[in-house]
């Protein structure tokens, strides 16, 4: 195998991860401040890339599909969180899950209503399609390059926006002491109706940017939702840091399991029996990488001590 | 308010009475659909002694459903094409005698419960909840890939297994097997709540500091908390491939794990009746709304959304009108 | 695998065997009355009664909308009112799938079932279901294990064996010159049988062979691989949304090898999904809209004026299965189940293929075409471009002892 493949599988795994980032931030936000699980942020992953396809579909632009994306995502958030989320805070894990189970049915069920049972349409714009070629020879389509940078500058503005800003203050003392902030005059439900935009917009982003080179269709938010917990679990829920490095892991760990695993089955098996055996390996593999560090540091990479 | 005993005596009833009327109007699938609601409820038994007692919220307890479902699948399987098993050296013959699969689906699932429990417990809240679901979704994908055994298609078992007396083709008769097994699993929740193990674990999720300083375990006790879950569990799972006579990977899914806890928020959390009551509940809705719409999830969403913000302690709790544990 | 999973005994060696068949009787013999029990009931009626399990709700509700839609367009047509359809949603999961099965037999009493999409609930449905003696008509589903040694007198499919159309690939592929082909399908025995099946009639090398993961949703390592491996062609099979993705990251990728694919990525319901990616990709399939006989005109005509979309395959499966019901009513009573058998077996009726027939494991032997994608106006469709398997039945018809 050569260098430049491996260099090209890296790549791959680096802007796999960085769009998971996308999800989990949002996720491990809502959980760090308002201490939700939310099993919905998937649907809202959904909502951002059917919203970004009906746009694209009508005006054939593919910026107004993104700004489509985050605000359509944003305000369903803002939504939910008025009418449902609201009424959760302060009750059990258990009640949460069961709550956000609910409105992943009726929203799966709702959007198939809407649109139909087919997938829609979401493509590349021209700008940014085709591949360009890296130094060093390698081929890499423009567009896997823009998700990485998207993912980058998300990141960074989100790291802004919690050091930097009035409302960042307000966030990282909600996470400390809910009950303080209130006291101290700050509107603590517009902060949590805000906080949960947000994460819904960036999961709405990540939804179009990923839709265009994937499919979109009812339920496509539950498998990168069930990834996205895997990641602020191996970050440790809360921490933006966490979600970021915990995001890079997976999107490597899967991306490189994926191809060196039946590599290193076909040492001592058969070519067939390898690529099979490998293959189901590497489908565990992330589980695997993230309950070892949970057993070996039981709250995550960078989650609060017990 | 109605008593909880009397709510729960109506249930059982209940479970008696319609499939009965079922055999003398000869609606034979009716029994069929009260089956599948006691044998969630058994499994739900099983995962409420983990959640209800001991706190501990699993998001994976299918993988005790699916491993007893497999444990029946495969020595079925190898009962029907008379093959024997070959573990490594140990040879081991199929068998369609129901006992003996049971025995073996609670040993196993035990087993994996206690390797799982002994690596989960290291975590708490949240975090135990995505270890347990990351442990099913390992099994989930190795059994679709494991196709000695039908990978995702998974295994037709073409008559249902036999036991001693008993012909278990009559729906009537599997039907009663399944609710004497119910019976029995509730009789042995209750006795060990009320068992000095059940008070201990009960005290070991409210406050866990307090129980240490008497000399118990937290951890331990929930460990043995955590393997009575699993096994029973285990048990629902291998009846469950009988109702179907079919086992698939599908038996893993975490969708099967959040249903069973769904269940139980339904009927009402670490009370004795709440699975029972849960899964007769959401058998009947699954099985009424599916007929009247195509988009049935969205009612059932729904339904599940007011029981959530509006009945604290789920059915029975509203029926009482006593809020249940808090978990 | 599939294979594994079939009835009857094998007998290991002779000493045993008196034992099976005993066991084997007591088996029939429970059968056989379970069987008596629910046939006495239904002959009240002279009504037929059909039972439909399809997927209609979750992602891959596609499918089983346009089968659901081809049968009952040809009912409709018929202009009977003695039959009368049941339709249950399976929501692609198996046990629901047997507890509708279960529920058709037991409690609806239907004659005639038919309807699933998926093979892994085809292999919990039908086995049981034929047992019962009930006939089981496939109009998507074709497993091995059920085509083989699992094969029954009641057990008919009107689309396929599921390895047809990767035959035809792979034929397609060798014809067209092509000696280094990269193959893929997803980690499962649908997938395991496409790579085998497309292997067994591609004459050319491999340059690389990839089991991806099932419900994957990206596919640039894979598509690296492919850039990598030197092959000069493509061979891919991932159903449903798997294949919109893969289409649209390869189109993107810059990779420009020739494509080739069975029918599942290219139907009509997904292809306006893929869009431009799809263009000019080789497909194989049993149907397509421009077969040029009477009944297929009247078909995508009809279906269009009623639905107001293009059919599918799915769609045409769905029409051909209700068409033959139909014409083995027409000849016998369904309570006469040998002359009902016999009747279906004639394959007497118009199929939107043109001619149909049946071989020895009763699944159809028929010729499979290659179609190319193309853009008609706004819409994506296939087109023919050649045949790439004629008279094509299946391997396993052999080891079928009915």
């Amino acid at each position: 195998m050569s260098t430049l493949l491996i260099i090209e599988q890296l790549l791959n795994g680096v802007q796999f991860g960085v769009m998971l980032f996308l999800m989990a931030a949002g996720l491990t936000l809502i959980f760090g401040v308002m201490g939700l699980i939310n099993l919905a942020h998937g649907s809202l992953y959904m909502i951002g890339a059917f919203a970004a396809a009906a746009v694209a579909g009508a005006t054939g632009s593919f910026g107004l599909a993104l700004a489509a994306a985050l605000a359509v995502a944003a305000i369903a958030g803002a939504l939910i969180e008025m009418t449902v989320i609201r009424r959760l805070y302060g009750k059990a894990h258990l009640d949460q899950v069961l709550a956000t189970f609910a409105l992943i049915l009726i929203f799966s069920e709702g959007t198939r209503w809407l649109f139909g049972s087919f997938p829609l349409f979401l493509d590349i714009p021209d700008a940014l399609s085709g591949p360009v070629t890296l130094p060093g020879g390698i081929q890499y389509p423009l567009y896997r390059l823009f998700l990485i940078a998207v993912g980058l500058l998300v990141g960074l503005g989100l790291w802004a926006l919690i050091e930097r800003t009035r409302v960042g203050i307000q966030i990282r003392a909600g996470e400390n002491d809910r009950e303080m902030i209130a006291a101290l005059g700050v509107d603590i439900r517009r902060l949590y109706t805000l906080i949960f935009a947000i994460g819904a917009a960036l999961a709405g982003l990540a939804g179009a940017l990923v839709g265009a080179i994937q499919s979109v269709q009812v339920g496509m938010g539950e498998p990168v939702l069930i990834l996205a917990f895997v990641v602020i679990v191996i970050g440790g829920i809360g921490s933006i840091k966490g979600a970021f490095i915990g995001a890079l892991l997976v999107g490597l760990t899967d991306t490189l399991g994926g191809i060196f695993l039946p590599e290193l089955f076909k040492l001592f098996m058969e070519p067939g029996a390898a690529t099979q055996t490998g293959s189901a390996l590497a489908s565990m593999a992330i589980y695997i990488l993230m309950s070892l560090v949970l057993v070996w540091r039981p709250t995550g990479l960078f989650g609060a001590r017990a | 308010m109605i008593p909880e005993r009397l709510v729960n005596w109506v249930a059982l009833l209940g479970l008696l009475a319609v499939p009965l009327w079922a055999v003398v109007v000869d609606e034979p699938f009716t029994i069929t659909l009260v089956t599948r609601a006691v044998i969630l409820a058994i499994a739900a038994v099983g995962l409420n002694i983990a959640l209800g007692i001991g706190g501990l919220v699993s998001l994976g307890h299918a993988v005790f459903f699916g491993i007893g479902g497999y444990a029946m699948g495969i020595l079925a399987y190898h009962a029907q094409t008379f093959t024997s098993l070959n573990l490594i050296g140990l040879v081991i013959p199929g068998t369609k005698s129901m006992p003996v699969i049971w025995l073996v689906a609670i040993v196993i699932s035990a087993l994996a419960a206690w390797i799982i429990g002994l690596l989960s417990l290291r975590t708490s809240g949240v975090y135990f909840i995505m270890i347990t679901l990351a442990f099913g979704q390992m099994f989930f994908y190795f059994a679709i890939s494991w196709s000695a055994y039908g990978g995702e298609d998974g295994l037709s078992i073409y008559v249902r297994n036999g036991f001693p007396g008993l012909n278990t083709l009559v729906p009537i008769q599997f039907f009663g097997l399944c609710l004497v097994l119910l019976c029995v699993v509730l009789f042995l929740n209750a006795r060990l709540q009320n068992a000095p193990f059940g008070l201990a674990l009960n005290a070991a999720r409210q406050v866990p500091t307090r129980v240490e300083t008497v000399g118990l375990n937290p951890v331990r006790l929930k460990l043995v908390a955590f393997v009575i879950s699993g096994a029973i569990t285990g048990l629902a799972g291998a009846l469950f491939a009988d109702l179907n006579r079919f086992v698939s990977p599908t038996m893993f899914s975490w969708q099967l794990s959040g249903e069973l806890i769904v269940l139980i928020i339904i009927g009402g959390v670490g009370r004795l009746y709440g699975p029972v009551i849960g899964a007769c509940l959401f058998v009947a809705l699954e099985h009424w709304l599916g007929g009247l719409t195509e988009f049935w999830h969205v009612y059932l969403g729904l339904i599940l959304l007011a029981i959530v913000l509006f009945a604290r302690g789920g059915i029975i709790g509203l029926l009482t009108g006593k809020e249940g544990a808090h978990v | 695998m599939g294979q594994n999973c079939a009835a009857g005994p094998v007998a290991i060696n002779s000493s045993i065997t008196r034992d099976d068949n005993i066991r084997e009787n007591q088996m029939k013999q429970l059968l056989m009355a379970t069987a008596a029990m629910v046939i006495g009931a239904t002959s009240a009626f002279a009504e037929t009664k059909i039972g439909m399990i399809t997927t209609l709700s979750g992602g891959g509700a596609g499918l089983g909308i346009d089968v659901r839609d081809g049968f009952m367009l040809a009912i409709g047509q018929s202009g009977r009112d003695d039959i009368d359809v049941v339709i249950e949603d399976d929501q692609q999961k198996p046990d629901i799938a047997v507890q509708l099965a279960d529920k058709m037999v037991q409690s609806e009493r239907v004659d005639i079932l038919t309807g699933i999409i998926w093979s892994n609930l085809a292999m919990a449905v039908i086995p049981g279901v034929t047992a019962q003696g009930k006939f089981y008509l496939s109009p998507n589903a074709g497993p091995s294990a059920l085509a083989g040694q699992g094969c029954h007198p009641n057990y008919f499919n009107v689309a396929w064996q599921n390895d047809n159309l990767h035959e035809a690939a792979g034929a397609y592929a060798t014809s067209a010159g092509y000696s280094n082909s990269f193959i893929l399908a997803p980690n499962y025995p649908a997938g395991q049988d496409a790579l085998t099946g497309f292997k067994r009639t591609f004459e050319g090398g491999l340059a690389g062979e990839i089991y991806t993961q099932l419900g994957q949703t990206d596919y640039a390592a894979e598509i690296a691989q492919i850039r990598a491996s030197g092959a000069d062609s493509v061979f891919f099979f991932l159903p449903g949304g798997m294949g919109i993705s893969f289409l649209k990251q390869y189109a993107d990728s810059g990779v420009d090898l020739p494509v080739v694919g069975p029918a599942f990525s290219f139907d009509q319901g997904i292809l306006q999904a893929v869009g431009d990616a799809a263009l000019g990709v080789v497909n194989t399939s049993q149907w397509n809209k421009d077969i040029d006989n009477p009944t297929n005109a009247a078909f995508v005509e009809s279906f269009q004026a009623e639905y107001g979309r293009l059919p599918s395959l799915y769609a045409s499966q769905g029409f051909d299965t209700a068409n033959l019901i139909l014409s083995a009513l027409d000849k016998a009573e369904v309570s006469d189940a040998d002359a009902f058998r016999e009747a279906l077996r004639a394959a007497d009726f118009d199929s939107t293929r043109g001619d149909f027939k049946f071989g020895p494991n009763q699944h159809p032997i028929q010729t499979i075409y290659a179609r190319e994608v193309i853009k008609e106006g706004d819409v994506f469709t296939n087109k023919i471009i050649g045949v790439a398997l004629e008279n094509h039945g299946d391997v396993y018809a052999v080891d079928c002892k009915m």
